[in-house]
């Protein structure tokens, strides 16, 4: 068994001692029902106002305004369906995690047209393609803040000044963005953005929903009064509270880390581009995420490589994984008019907290021999 | 109290247990060595083949190829189709098992690759009046040389499958040649007559010497989860063996029109005896679903594409005594250079029977002639030349 070094933090991040800490803690100390009167439930809902406060210090939100969910998808999908109505219109773009296009897939058949918004060949949404595809009864755009697989940081800034000025509402999927970039969602002007506890160490199965105050919004999830009734179901205490502590522990040291795990990316950029010949970087080099690195390593299946890498002992990505376990080219690439084999030959690095400088140069031998090897059986590869 | 996570500096975090432990119930007792890469469909063959080789102390990776998407005719997926290949509950066994023997398993995506070699020549002969044979397509773009590429790009020498034949190295020849399984029930040869020595040489067949009752105990004996696991059947894409159900979902997805395929049945002078929806509908020795009301049975006795007619006639019009094939691939010899005795089977239900087998003077064709004329001999399968237990080669019939 090889020793494993972990490069896929887009893909979920190993749990920090604070956010396992927390959990732990909550688990044990904290059992009421936190819609409950008496002490227990007292305890529980104390517990879970705290991690509430966590996040939305986190991106710069006031505690009303954090709505818990089960996830990134769920918080996704209340927005898209909370804040849009039969008759509304929707923009988003081509570039849209599935959790944000199966939705809006869904609206369409609902009777809500939806206009995708194309990105450019680095990977970046034109704002002013967003401005043309707003219409009269535009109700909501939807845009991605960075994407998951090429790490392009999006103009959601300059979005929702365009938002802000046709009176329709913003959402912003901020699932990547969070905790690997400071949020402000006073700063993008953001009306609805939405958070994973596991994309920032914290423990699958909890999200959260950023609902501007003053922002009308019909829950999706019916039950009881929970989360000032716009999504029922007894709130998720022990997660919550993981989710808090790792919030703050990224509020505290986010920007040092970022910096850290920014020079790693970089030394593992440099270092494929200097030991393996045709390699291309792609999307935006200067408007990404500081922990992602998405290369095309031509004449490679993408797939081979991750195989290849994860014998070796290093887990990397490339395209995302269908229902089976088998790799799809990547909708995003071939969004940003990437050929579906230019999109096969691509690999996603994603680094973050649990890697260090030692791990990214032997990352960097292990790529530069895979490739050698794959390279040297792959018919589609000569360097004649 | 909870375990402490953290030795390395502080800001890095090592990953938590699930991800860097080892996988659990390991039967692999693994050295260092050069890996073999097992073919894995979920089923009790390609199972016990891991199983049998981790057994043995070889280091194995098992892999899946997805093929085919079942979800993309949606119209074909009916109650009781289950355990077709590629399907979710397919991969989920190969999963499990590969869990069980502690191997590394992925699934990889040949889908692309299996449309265009497979799928496409499969329709396409279907329209050009012949009977394809997609597991042969199959064996001989797929299976092996796009595998054993990845394969060598993993690093692992050889990789092994779950079919039932055997393979030999001959000294004197020096060739790599292939025998029949020992499960005469069960021999797949029929379908691997396409390989060619070079992947030969690096493949292994651990269940030729084996019957199928025996792979079964053996599977039970190494506690392989999917031992009881009924065997597939048929075309492994083509729910419930329809086949022409499939080809119409297909015309349907790519807009073909139905009229493209559609024509006349006819009799041996040409006379119409009726209609029918589409050429793909009808094979050499066919008689059911002509809907003809003839005093005597009726069999197809060949379609013709160019004007999509079907021709019909009597049982003994199905018997011919010679036929050629194209497209041979020998593998007990470089070439065939004169006339040799030997039987030949025509589909893989067919009893090889005695022929005479010679070339033609064409490059990679060669002519059989029977000592006894054979029923229904169909242009699109193939025809396969033995001595004995080995399989000396074949071809494609014309």
């Amino acid at each position: 068994m090889p020793e494993r070094f972990y490069f896929d933090h887009n893909a979920t991040t190993p749990l920090s001692d604070e956010a396992f800490e927390a959990m732990t803690a909550a688990l044990r100390e904290v059992c009421g029902n936190a819609s409950s009167i008496h002490h227990y439930g007292q305890m529980a809902k104390q517990r879970l106002e705290m991690a509430r406060r966590q996040v939305a210090a986190l991106i710069g939100a006031s505690p009303k305004e954090i709505v818990f969910t089960s996830g990134g998808t769920e918080a996704n999908n209340l927005a898209l369906f909370g804040a849009t109505k039969s008759g509304s219109h929707v923009v988003t773009s081509a570039i849209e995690h599935p959790a944000v296009l199966s939705p809006c897939a869904r609206l369409e058949q609902l009777g809500v047209p939806v206009t995708y918004v194309k990105a450019g060949a680095d990977g970046i949404v034109d704002p002013d393609a967003v401005r043309r595809a707003l219409r009269p009864d535009t109700a909501l755009v939807s845009i991605m803040h960075a994407n998951n697989e090429t790490g392009a940081v999006q103009p959601v800034a300059e979005i929702a000044r365009i938002t802000r000025q046709a009176g329709v509402l913003l959402h912003v999927d901020g699932v990547q963005a969070a905790g690997k970039i400071p949020v402000s969602v006073t700063e993008p002007g953001a009306d609805l953005y939405s958070l994973s506890a596991h994309k920032l160490y914290a423990p699958k199965g909890i999200g959260a929903l950023y609902v501007r105050s003053g922002v009308p919004l019909q829950p999706q999830m019916l039950g009881g009064h929970h989360e000032r009734d716009r999504r029922a179901g007894t709130e998720n205490v022990p997660s919550a509270a993981a989710f808090g502590s790792a919030a703050e522990w990224l509020s505290r040291n986010g920007n040092r880390e970022s910096a850290r795990v920014a020079s790693l990316r970089d030394l593992l950029e440099r270092g494929i581009l200097e030991r393996v010949p045709d390699v291309t970087i792609n999307g935006s080099a200067a408007h990404r995420l500081p922990n992602t690195a998405n290369l095309r390593f031509h004449g490679i299946e993408g797939e081979a490589m991750v195989i290849a890498l994860d014998l070796r002992g290093f887990a990397v990505s490339s395209g995302s994984a269908c229902s089976s376990g088998a790799v799809e080219p990547s909708h995003v690439l071939l969004a940003m008019g990437f050929s579906p084999d230019q999109a096969r030959s691509s690999v996603r690095f994603s680094l973050g907290r649990s890697n260090t400088a030692g791990q990214v140069e032997t990352l960097i031998e292990a790529v530069a021999d895979s490739v050698r090897h794959l390279r040297r059986v792959s018919p589609a590869y000569s360097n004649a | 109290m909870p375990k402490k996570l953290a030795q390395a500096g502080p800001a890095t975090i090592p990953l938590r247990n699930s991800l860097t432990a080892g996988r659990p119930g390991a039967l692999c007792e693994r050295t260092p060595q050069t890996p073999i890469v097992v073919a894995m469909s979920g089923g009790v063959d390609s199972s016990t083949v891991a199983a049998l080789l981790c057994r043995e102390g070889k280091q194995v990776i098992g892999l899946t190829m997805q093929l085919w998407n079942q979800r993309r005719l949606p119209e074909l997926s009916r109650e009781g189709a289950t355990g077709r290949c590629c399907s979710l509950d397919d991969v989920h066994d190969a999963r499990h098992v590969a869990e069980k023997l502690g191997i590394p398993y992925y699934v990889v995506n040949f889908e692309k690759r299996f449309e265009e070699q497979v799928i496409q020549p499969f329709i396409d002969e279907y329209l050009a009046g012949r009977t394809p044979i997609p597991c042969t397509l199959c064996n001989n773009s797929i299976k092996f040389d796009p595998f054993l590429e990845l394969a060598d790009g993993l690093g692992a020498g050889q990789i092994a499958t779950g079919h039932y034949a055997r393979i030999r190295f001959d000294e004197a020849s020096g060739r790599h040649r292939l025998l029949k399984g020992v499960d005469a029930s069960k021999d797949q040869t029929y379908f691997l007559w396409g390989l060619t020595q070079p992947q030969l040489s690096r493949t292994q067949f651990p269940l030729g010497g084996h019957t199928k009752v025996q792979v079964r105990e053996l599977a039970r004996e190494m506690c392989v989860p999917v031992a009881g696991k009924q065997d597939s059947q048929e075309i492994c894409f083509v729910p419930n063996g329809d086949y022409a159900a499939f080809i119409d979902a297909y015309f349907r997805e790519r807009g073909i029109a139905r009229e493209a395929t559609q024509g006349e049945i006819v009799d041996a002078a040409g006379r119409k005896l009726g209609e029918h929806e589409g050429v793909h509908h009808f094979t050499v020795g066919q008689r059911r679903g002509l809907g003809l009301a003839a005093g005597e049975p009726l069999y197809v006795i060949s379609t013709e594409p160019a004007t999509q007619r079907v021709m019909v006639g009597r049982n003994p019009d199905l018997l011919r005594a010679e036929l050629t094939a194209r497209d041979a691939n020998w593998i007990a010899v470089a070439t065939l250079d004169r006339p040799v005795r030997a039987q030949v089977k025509i589909r893989n239900k067919h009893e090889a029977a005695p022929a005479t087998v010679s070339p033609t003077g064409q490059q990679r064709r060669f002519r059989v002639r029977f000592d006894e004329p054979q029923r229904a001999v169909t242009p699109g399968q193939a025809a396969v030349v033995y001595d004995g237990e080995l399989a000396l080669g074949g071809g494609w019939i014309e």
